[in-house]
């Protein structure tokens, strides 16, 4: 019965009617769209965001009819982080999947199959970077820090229903997103490409994110706030703040899908690179970064190195960051005031990054036997190593003169992997590692040899990948600008077009790698979870939070 | 230990930690610093508001053809913003002005070159070129590894919303007047063809617009059409034979 202290059924509050009403407005403005709207991208594509929110409708509603969503105050929302895990191992997969494709595209154009544009390069590539940095990041960011902002403050996570909607609605976002970028559905902003609708609809999801965030950051059991929460948070709002300004846009018709952006030109530019900049920034790096402060000290079982040097990484990184937008502009008609200023705070940031990476590596101090015994403990180290590697490569390309060689080669796309294979991905998966086993009531994952396997697969993958970029990138560089002993330039462009082909072919092979670790992950999960040896129980609200060391 | 450093790690426990508005609004003020501070600047600064001579807005076939470069992606692998390098302008032509990209919404400088740059592409190659190079480009540059786009010359052209392309457009600060939104369907039309009835009217609207059939089959308005012209015309807006950038006014 419901009678017992803390258990709640939330079958006929407010917010149940609330998330009704919003898939119904919804479900809504999408048959109008799929009647009206006038262009045939969109008449399309309706029909997919009509039956997201009929679903949506539907689930709604057998819920109430059985009684409501079930709050019991006494346990943490495990369902809620087990959903964000899958989702997380589901759309990295896919995300990896699409790269592989993409990156064997530009070796062997042969496979952009003509006969529908849906498959070329161009479409792709979106797929690909929205997929792994939002799709499985997002989910990983979103999972972790509902996870740990439960354990940190004791409490179970606040909001009923609107977690739940916060999970399910950012998976329709991707949904939307991705399928409009093959139907031809873009806004043609880098890392920004969802259309308005889209990004509407994010921009909720996202506020009711924060709110179930700061909500049970409110009805917290601890006295303070841990360092893991405080960059959660500065991402969450970072990120909202971002998203709303580079994403303002006047849509042709309030029932198609094309928009064209409020700004143009050179302030569109540093507005969609402060935006890039600041996604790296605030969702590549921040957010991650509260994983790093959560699970290595948890997995190690070792306090986080220094307090003082936490909260000096926090506002130092956050602070800085958002200046280093520029350095995307070097040499361009962006006035070069602004371009000295994005170098500037670009090379002040390798001071917080490499403070964070020191701050995560000490953590370790007296449990460095963990490195050999552990792996997953292997991998969250060398997801910190990577971010250390790649926030001193950024400073060094962000030199206007060094810029002027690496920039529009790829050099850039090298210096992208390192940070995303190496530093997001392997501290995801780490993460995940250590989540399962925990989530689940595990001893631990089904095979240690396995998860070994995955690092040593995936490291040798992102090895192959960075060098042969490094090597493509200062090519082309050093290529474009090469004159001969007339002073005519010495090479056609597409003389380093043809350059490219074996470290593209090396490049795809490195991706097939780090997609093999992903697959080999995904197997151990499913056997972790299908296995029955079951610990005990310990969801119930009672073990301490970390304190960090002082 | 100092006793400064513990009074600010004090300060920071029993703020921040305590309260996450405190934590939420400090967060805000830290990351808006440097955004106002680099952004703003730029909607008002000569140098990144000035107009230049010849810089007019794209006609409705230029732009619906921008609408199928944005589609397809073509951003992912070609810049237009050519830096004023040695070896850029030699390759490229004249390196890129700020005014050049004013109705550029959203702006298309790109970020990766696995492709050449195409801010100075206009008038480099022949339509006929660009038709075979849109259907196979290695039919024309064998080392290619561009994809093809050979259903853009058998699609036929949406064109029918123009109208309200343009006035979104003119929403967020593109200078259509009334008449260009008045005859901008018509517009698509007669740009395609040489002997327009209203070939005066078009070129007072656009003045110096390119007008022939781009795509080579007078008998559709097909997404080529729409999109050579609007590679025909990248780059070509201001004469850089009598463009001066020592001038006064474009002294920055």
């Amino acid at each position: 019965m419901i009678s017992a202290q803390g258990l709640k059924r939330a079958g006929s509050d407010p917010s149940t009617a609330i998330v009704l009403l919003i898939t119904v407005l919804g479900a809504m403005w999408s048959l109008f769209a799929a009647a009206y709207a006038p262009d045939a991208a969109m008449r399309g594509q309706s029909w997919l965001i009509l039956g997201g929110f009929l679903t949506g409708i539907f689930l709604l509603v057998g819920s109430i009819a059985g009684g409501g969503v079930v709050t019991d105050e006494r346990e943490y929302n495990e369902n809620l982080i087990k959903a964000g895990v899958i989702a997380s191992l589901f759309w990295g997969v896919a995300g990896l999947l699409v790269g592989v494709v993409i990156a064997f595209q530009l070796a062997f154009p042969v496979l952009n199959i003509e006969a529908f544009g849906f498959t070329n390069f161009g479409r792709l590539r979106p797929l690909h970077t929205s997929a792994v940095i939002f799709a499985f990041g997002g989910n990983v960011l979103i999972a972790t820090s509902f996870y740990v902002v439960q354990r940190t403050c004791r409490t179970r996570i606040a909001g009923g229903i609107w977690p739940w909607f916060v999970f399910w609605g950012y998976q329709f976002f991707i949904l939307v997103a991705a399928s409009g970028y093959l139907i031809g559905i873009t806004q043609g902003k880098e890392y920004a490409e969802p259309e308005w609708y889209a990004d509407i609809w994010l921009t909720l999801v996202w506020v009711v994110y924060l709110l179930v965030f700061l909500a049970t950051l409110w009805k917290r059991k601890e006295p303070h706030i841990y360092v893991a929460n405080w960059f959660y948070l500065a991402f969450i709002v970072t990120i909202a703040l971002l998203h709303v300004i580079n994403n303002l846009a006047m849509p042709v018709s309030w029932l198609g899908s094309q928009s064209y952006s409020l700004f143009a030109g050179v302030q569109d530019a540093l507005t969609q690179w402060w935006y890039g900049h600041n996604a790296v920034g605030f969702f590549l790096t921040a957010g991650f970064l509260g994983i790093m402060y959560y699970f290595i000290p948890k997995r190690v079982n070792r306090p986080v190195y220094s307090y003082r040097l936490s909260i000096i990484h926090f506002w130092s990184l956050i602070f800085i960051y958002i200046w280093a937008g520029p350095h995307h502009l070097h040499y361009t008609a962006l006035p070069e005031w602004a371009q000295t200023l994005g170098m500037t705070f670009s090379i002040m940031l390798w001071m917080p990054s490499w403070g964070g990476m020191i701050n995560g590596l000490m953590t370790l101090s007296g449990a460095w036997d963990k490195l050999r015994t552990d792996p997953v403990v292997r991998m969250l180290v060398m997801s910190v190593a990577f971010y250390g590697m790649s926030t001193f490569e950024g400073p060094v390309m962000s030199i206007r003169a060094v810029n002027a060689l690496s920039h529009y080669t790829d050099w850039t796309i090298g210096h992208v992997h390192s940070g995303a294979l190496g530093w997001v991905g392997f501290v995801s998966f780490g993460a995940l590692y250590c989540l399962v086993p925990w989530l689940w009531k595990r001893k631990g994952m089904y095979s240690k040899a396995l998860v070994d396997w995955h690092f040593w697969i995936a490291t040798i993958g992102i090895l192959l990948y960075i060098t042969s970029m490094w090597t493509a990138g200062i090519l082309q560089g050093l290529w474009w600008r090469t004159y001969d002993a007339l002073g005519f330039l010495e090479y056609s462009f597409v003389e380093t077009v043809e350059a490219m082909f074996i470290p593209y072919v090396i490049r795809a092979v490195g991706g097939v790698l780090y997609l093999a670790g992903a697959l080999i992950m995904v197997y151990n999960v499913y056997r972790t979870i299908r296995s029955d040896e079951v610990e005990e129980d310990e969801n119930v609200i009672a073990q301490p939070a970390l304190e960090p060391a002082q | 230990m100092s006793g400064k450093k513990s009074l600010w790690s004090d300060l920071h426990k029993s703020l921040f930690e305590k309260n996450s508005l405190i934590l939420t609004v400090g967060v805000l003020v830290t990351v808006s610093i440097g955004g106002v501070v680099e952004i703003a600047p730029l909607f008002y600064l000569d140098s990144t508001i000035e107009e230049v001579e010849g810089v007019r807005p794209y006609t409705p076939l230029e732009q619906l053809g921008r609408d199928i470069y944005i589609r397809e992606g073509c951003y992912n692998c070609h810049s237009q913003m050519v830096r004023p390098l040695r070896d850029e302008v030699e390759r490229y032509g004249h390196y890129s002005l700020a005014a050049e990209s004013m109705y550029d919404h959203p702006f298309q400088w790109g970020s990766k070159r696995t492709g050449p740059d195409l801010a100075r592409l206009g008038g480099r190659y022949s339509d006929e070129w660009h038709r075979d190079h849109m259907r196979r480009p290695q039919s024309v540059v064998p080392e290619s590894v561009m994809p093809a786009y050979p259903f853009l010359e058998t699609s036929e052209l949406d064109f029918g919303n123009v109208t309200a392309h343009l006035r979104a457009l003119r929403t967020v600060g593109v200078p259509y007047d009334d008449g260009m939104l008045e005859a901008a369907v018509s517009d698509v039309e007669t740009q395609l063809d040489p002997y327009a009835e209203d070939y005066d009217g078009f070129q007072e609207r656009y003045p110096g617009a390119v007008m022939r059939d781009f795509d080579g089959n007078p008998d559709q308005v097909t997404e080529l059409d729409a999109l050579i012209a609007y590679l025909q015309v990248l780059g070509t807006m201001v004469d850089f034979s009598t463009y001066e950038a020592e001038a006064d006014e474009n002294l920055r």
